[in-house]
């Protein structure tokens, strides 16, 4: 739906924002991982309409680690010691979670894994779990990982009735065409 | 819409050890001791070198890593980072006390939770890798997924291993996982936890958001100023019933619940929409009433923001009268990804010796909430205690422990 | 007076992210948190950051950033006074 040749991620976000049509000013105070994620889930979530008990369930392999860097630059020469109060705030993975509850006003069950590579299976036996026991009507899951100058997002959203079927091998079919 | 998750009486989740290490204990008897005697952990900071040392106080594990990788007989040239030291420490205590084999047949799983991961030698080493070769084992060991490896592959796991991380609310997270692996029959048993030390990396952040206090916290005190930010790991070892035949049973998780408060990053709502959803929740899994809960380990980490919060949703749950509650991070201190399980400890504890454990330095009430937390050891009949766990980025978890 | 807020100006813009403003989109006496730019508590610490990196004023409570950081002219009026920088 969206395609930008530039280098950049900044500059990747303030096309895909503005093509995007996310009037969202808090987006330019995140981090680049929940910039990421945001922007991803926003696509879905705007498109369906979110209900407010749509869990998240979100994994990556870097966990926060972009912004770790920034908040650790920050403190590290002793005569020009200003830490951000605003960079420290990210150095989390699942604050993602909570800036897309945010928007989205999502008060659902949220969780956030950090794994060695996209784990399929994980994900999919927690979303039937949730699903099956009514702790959600709905559940957003994927992968979003950022990393200095590398990043991916692969989210789907999972309910009783869809197009797709929700198993392993699709959950990986769909993963790997999107690569 | 109603959930249907309860926990089933058919396949209980059990808790068959524990082990812990925190400022205030090395072991889980060191903890229960201090408990006993209302000794805190918390002091000056003597282990880290920060130019925030004056003006904090922190609740530090007693032993330097020198002394933990001999408790713990690993090679010198091992790469383990503290917060793998803690854990490792934790989990075998758990292990020992619970009296499993890893050589039994069982598949047994291991979900650990961390915030720090392996920062607190990073940030030591950072500059150094370029040039000294002999620090660049730490830069494998940074990945938030390490503790969990490493002591995974000390305990022998031969089952799902995941790392947990959504702060302060971690190990409540990990151990709700473990619970629902356990009666989804995905699992038979587990080992969850978590682990977090002390480093500059959350020292100066805390501080930077200015919710440190520079004295020992005070927590649901009107004139609280702030948290006190600590170390420890703990975990427990979760059996689903038939594995508990001829064992002995500890406590039972027979409540969990999670939900986001949808507010503001790092700041709780003023009405503590996701404690309260949280708790809610819990309480429905476990089929209990509020009034079935006869003491509540709060999160209560003594910022301005997260008591009052939590107040407003601890009212909102319980109405009048108010449950025994305490903060027993007034011991132990803010341990951030860790929290949810050594306060799990915490609960279990308090479950066996039929004691409230007092909330330390607490002298006025809230004036917009007037609640007024447990202060003395208080002998009375516990059968269920419910624990509060809340992280940044609105991630609220709540857990409930029984006697059966 | 007047190169200093405008220096506020240009300073909050880039400190706080704020995308697609300039500084003649901000008022004096614009109120900067609640109803005006919509600023919010992680934004006061960091205006507090830049008192301190930027002007040598250290705030320690942080409650005293709520009447500092009313507006434009009130943080100057306040600056003016107090900078050792």
């Amino acid at each position: 739906m969206f395609s930008d040749d530039s280098q950049d991620f900044s500059g990747f976000v303030k096309s895909a924002a503005k093509h995007l049509n996310t009037s969202y000013p808090k987006l330019y105070k995140m981090d680049n991982l929940s910039k990421l994620a945001f922007l991803a889930a926003d696509v879905i979530l705007s498109e369906q309409k979110a209900q407010s008990d749509t869990a998240l369930l979100f994994s990556n392999r870097a966990s926060s680690l972009d912004t770790d860097r920034k908040h650790q630059a920050s403190i590290s020469d002793t005569n020009n010691y200003y830490p951000s109060p605003s960079v420290f705030v990210y150095t989390l993975p699942n604050i993602c979670l909570g800036e897309i509850s945010i928007k989205h006003q999502l008060h659902s069950e949220n969780c956030f894994f950090v794994f060695d590579k996209f784990n399929p299976e994980h994900l999919h036996s927690n979303t039937e779990y949730l699903l099956h026991h009514k702790k959600a009507e709905t559940v957003l899951c994927g992968w979003v990982d950022f990393d200095d100058k590398n990043y991916e997002a692969f989210l789907y959203l999972v309910s009783e009735n869809g197009n797709i079927a929700h198993t392993v091998d699709e959950i990986s079919k769909q993963y790997r065409s999107k690569l | 819409m109603p959930s249907t998750e309860k926990n089933n009486a058919n396949r209980g989740v059990a808790i068959t050890g524990m082990g812990i290490i925190s400022a205030i204990g090395n072991t889980l008897e060191d903890n229960r001791l201090s408990l006993l005697s209302s000794q805190s952990g918390i002091g000056d900071v003597t282990q880290i070198k920060t130019k925030q040392a004056s003006q904090i106080k922190v609740g530090e594990v007693k032993l330097t890593n020198d002394e933990l990788i001999d408790q713990l007989n690993l090679l010198k040239d091992n790469n383990f980072t503290r917060t793998a030291l803690l854990g490792l420490v934790a989990a075998k205590e758990a292990v020992k006390n619970s009296g499993i084999s890893m050589d039994d047949s069982v598949e047994t799983g291991f979900i650990s939770a961390t915030s720090v991961g392996g920062m607190d030698k990073t940030e030591i080493h950072l500059k150094e890798f370029p040039s000294k070769k002999e620090t660049q084992k730490y830069i494998s060991s940074h990945h938030a997924g390490d503790s969990t490896q490493k002591i995974a592959d000390a305990l022998g796991i031969n089952g799902f291993v995941t790392t947990i991380s959504t702060a302060c609310s971690s190990a409540a997270n990990a151990i709700m996982l473990g619970a629902r692996m356990i009666t989804s029959g995905q699992l038979d048993r587990v080992i969850v936890g978590g682990s977090d030390a002390l480093s500059k990396f959350t020292i100066n952040g805390f501080k930077t958001l200015m919710i440190l206090s520079d004295e020992v916290c005070a927590p649901f005190d009107a004139d609280r100023k702030g948290l006190n930010l600590g170390e420890a790991a703990a975990y427990l070892v979760l059996e689903s019933d038939e594995m508990t035949k001829n064992k002995n049973v500890l406590a039972y998780l027979t409540g969990y619940g999670n939900a986001n408060d949808a507010f503001h990053q790092t700041a709780s709502s003023e009405t503590g929409e996701g404690a309260f959803l949280a708790m809610q929740k819990a309480l429905q899994v476990a089929d209990l009433k509020s009034s079935d809960i006869n003491y509540v380990n709060a999160h209560g980490t003594a910022t301005p923001n997260n008591d009052l919060s939590e107040s407003v949703a601890l009212t909102r749950i319980f109405g009048e009268p108010m449950s025994d509650f305490s903060s027993t991070k007034s011991f132990t201190g803010h341990t951030l990804a860790a929290a949810g399980a050594i306060e799990a400890v915490f609960a279990v504890m308090s479950l066996q010796e039929q004691i409230v454990w007092p909330n330390l330095n607490f002298k006025s009430k809230i004036e917009e909430t007037g609640l007024k937390p447990t202060t003395t050891l208080k002998n009375k009949h516990i059968q269920n205690v419910l624990s509060n766990s809340f992280g940044f980025g609105g991630n609220c978890s709540t857990l409930i422990f029984s006697k059966r | 007076m007047s190169e200093l807020k405008q220096e506020l100006k240009e300073k909050i813009i880039d400190i706080l992210n704020l995308e697609d403003l300039s500084p003649s989109d901000i008022e004096d006496n614009d109120a900067l948190f609640g109803d005006g730019l919509g600023l919010d508590s992680i934004d006061a610490l960091e205006l507090i950051v830049m008192l301190d990196k930027d002007f040598g004023i250290q705030l320690t409570d942080p409650k005293k950033g709520k009447e500092i950081f009313k507006s434009i002219s009130v943080l100057a009026d306040y600056i003016a006074e107090h900078r050792k920088k």
